[in-house]
């Protein structure tokens, strides 16, 4: 059984960020960063745009990696295993931790095969186990009682919402250990967040979630723990109540407050 | 602190403080002139301290009102947070000070019915000594807020305990002067009642000291805290 959060004190930590800088060619883009991630919490990365909390995120599951001249120093561990270890392979880490983007992107297919795109791709194919993985993603992601009359409709017919939900049943289907999330909601509307919202409560009991998001309010309202970035660096990282109430740095109280630059 | 980017959050932030202070300044005003009118005797003085409380009643209503309005149209965390939600919590006390001035106000009145006007000194009970510092924990209470001094505020709640034990002590004479003397004993209740208005006035500055440490610092003083 998922444990519940009931103490937020209590969890540990699954990622482990060690000095931890990126660049994109000249450009240093994150400078030492150090946090730690506890296991099945929220995590937001907030900051003003170009802050480096989206390069953070992507560079958990080496998404930078597709980027050209990107090189990094420092450490990023998994459940004690370096993701940049040469040994390990990229696809394995992605399975690991999987994302969601601020776009919802479903291929042209049905919904069904939409959630066992990536299952298929490792091999499985046995009907009866990929129709208890649709139906068990899809109620994980609150849309099986939306879809499962029609799970052999084209997605691209879904509403944003539905869409987006969607995704993140794709992502589950492979019980990743962490979900990030990359402005997941900013596309949609306010009904259609607050499910993604609730959604992510859900999650929460089964996934570690690292979600970066603009929107401030989301950020208090979804997350256990908040970090905020200002120019690549980790300015302050605490639980959400206290950084929004009542913040450490002057940074973080003039970015929270609006009277940023 | 740097102003807002949002200029109307901004211009409603400066509105929440002005109105504050505006409350505090009428309500400072109206226990020091209860005062006055106890030791004078003056029921004019009383009756038109009595007439302002509207004035008080309708800040505090303005003081929510603009209150909900920041809550609803701009979210304001952290320091704006707090500020909002003291705000709220300074404008009830400051209420409950001006009913408590207007309650000391309609004893001067009923005193004065019954042909008690000689001045305190002769009194079995010393209400100057109490009168005087609980008015200066009000002033330095909003003098706190405005400057936004927590030392200031913690010294505030500790000046309560003298208030309480000059309540205390008025109680016990005024009791025992009754006990001599049955006659004047519904003059004794209604210093009693005077009294306890002036401690209760004390515990009100007390509340607004703690809360400018909440403000400032966003440390809970209340209750031993």
């Amino acid at each position: 059984m998922p444990v519940e959060n009931s103490n937020t004190n209590l969890n540990k930590t699954i990622i482990k960020i060690e000095d931890f800088s990126f660049f994109y060619g000249n450009n240093q883009a994150l400078f030492g960063i150090n946090l730690n991630i506890p296991e099945r919490e929220v995590t937001a990365l907030i900051g003003p745009s170009g802050c480096g909390k989206s390069t953070l995120l992507r560079s958990i599951n080496r998404m930078n990696d597709l980027v050209d001249e990107a090189k990094h120093t420092g450490k990023i561990i998994l459940q004690d295993q370096d993701i940049h270890d040469p040994h390990l392979e990229v696809i394995s880490l992605r399975k690991r931790v999987g994302m969601v983007f601020q776009k919802s992107n479903p291929f042209p297919k049905s919904i069904y095969e939409n959630v066992v795109f990536g299952l298929r791709i490792a091999g499985k194919t046995n009907k009866s186990d990929l129709d208890e993985i649709v139906e068990r993603s899809l109620k994980d992601a609150a849309l099986w009682k939306e879809v499962k009359d029609r799970l052999k409709d084209n997605a691209l017919g879904l509403s944003g919402g539905q869409m987006q939900r969607l995704c993140i049943a794709r992502a589950i289907a492979n019980q990743p250990e962490v979900l990030l999330m990359d402005e997941p909601c900013s596309a949609l509307d306010p009904v259609a967040t607050a499910k993604i919202e609730s959604l992510i409560h859900e999650l929460k009991k089964n996934y570690t979630i690292v979600i970066v998001t603009h929107n401030m309010q989301q950020a208090s309202r979804v997350s256990d723990r908040t970090a905020f970035l200002y120019m690549g660096k980790l300015i302050e990282y605490d639980e959400t109540e206290k950084l929004f109430t009542n913040p450490k740095e002057q940074q973080t109280e003039d970015y929270i407050t609006g009277r940023f630059g | 602190m740097p102003e807002h980017t949002d200029k109307v959050f901004e211009a409603d932030l400066q509105e929440l403080k002005e109105l504050i202070l505006k409350m505090g300044s009428l309500v400072e005003n109206m226990i020091a002139r209860s005062i006055q009118a106890l030791e004078k005797r003056d029921i004019n003085m009383a009756r038109d301290i009595i007439s302002e409380d509207k004035q008080v009643d309708q800040l505090e209503m303005n003081i929510d009102d603009i209150c909900l309005r920041i809550l609803a149209l701009h979210q304001p965390a952290a320091g704006d947070l707090r500020f909002v939600a003291v705000g709220m919590k300074i404008s009830t006390d400051l209420e409950r000070m001006g009913d408590l001035a207007v309650n000391i106000c309609r004893q001067v009145v009923d005193l004065n019915k019954e042909g008690l006007s000689e001045h305190l000194p002769g009194q079995p009970v010393n209400l100057s000594e109490l009168a005087k510092k609980s008015q200066d924990m009000v002033h330095a209470a909003l003098d706190a807020f405005v400057a936004r001094d927590v030392a200031k505020a913690k010294s505030i709640c500790e000046s309560d305990d003298e208030v309480d034990q000059l309540d205390y002590q008025n109680f016990d004479n005024l009791v025992k002067a009754t006990e001599q003397n049955a006659q004047e004993a519904r003059r004794n209740m209604r210093l009693i009642i005077i009294s306890r208005q002036l401690e209760r006035i004390a515990d009100h500055a007390t509340n607004v000291a703690e809360e400018v440490s909440f403000l400032v610092k966003g440390l809970d003083m209340r209750h031993g805290a």
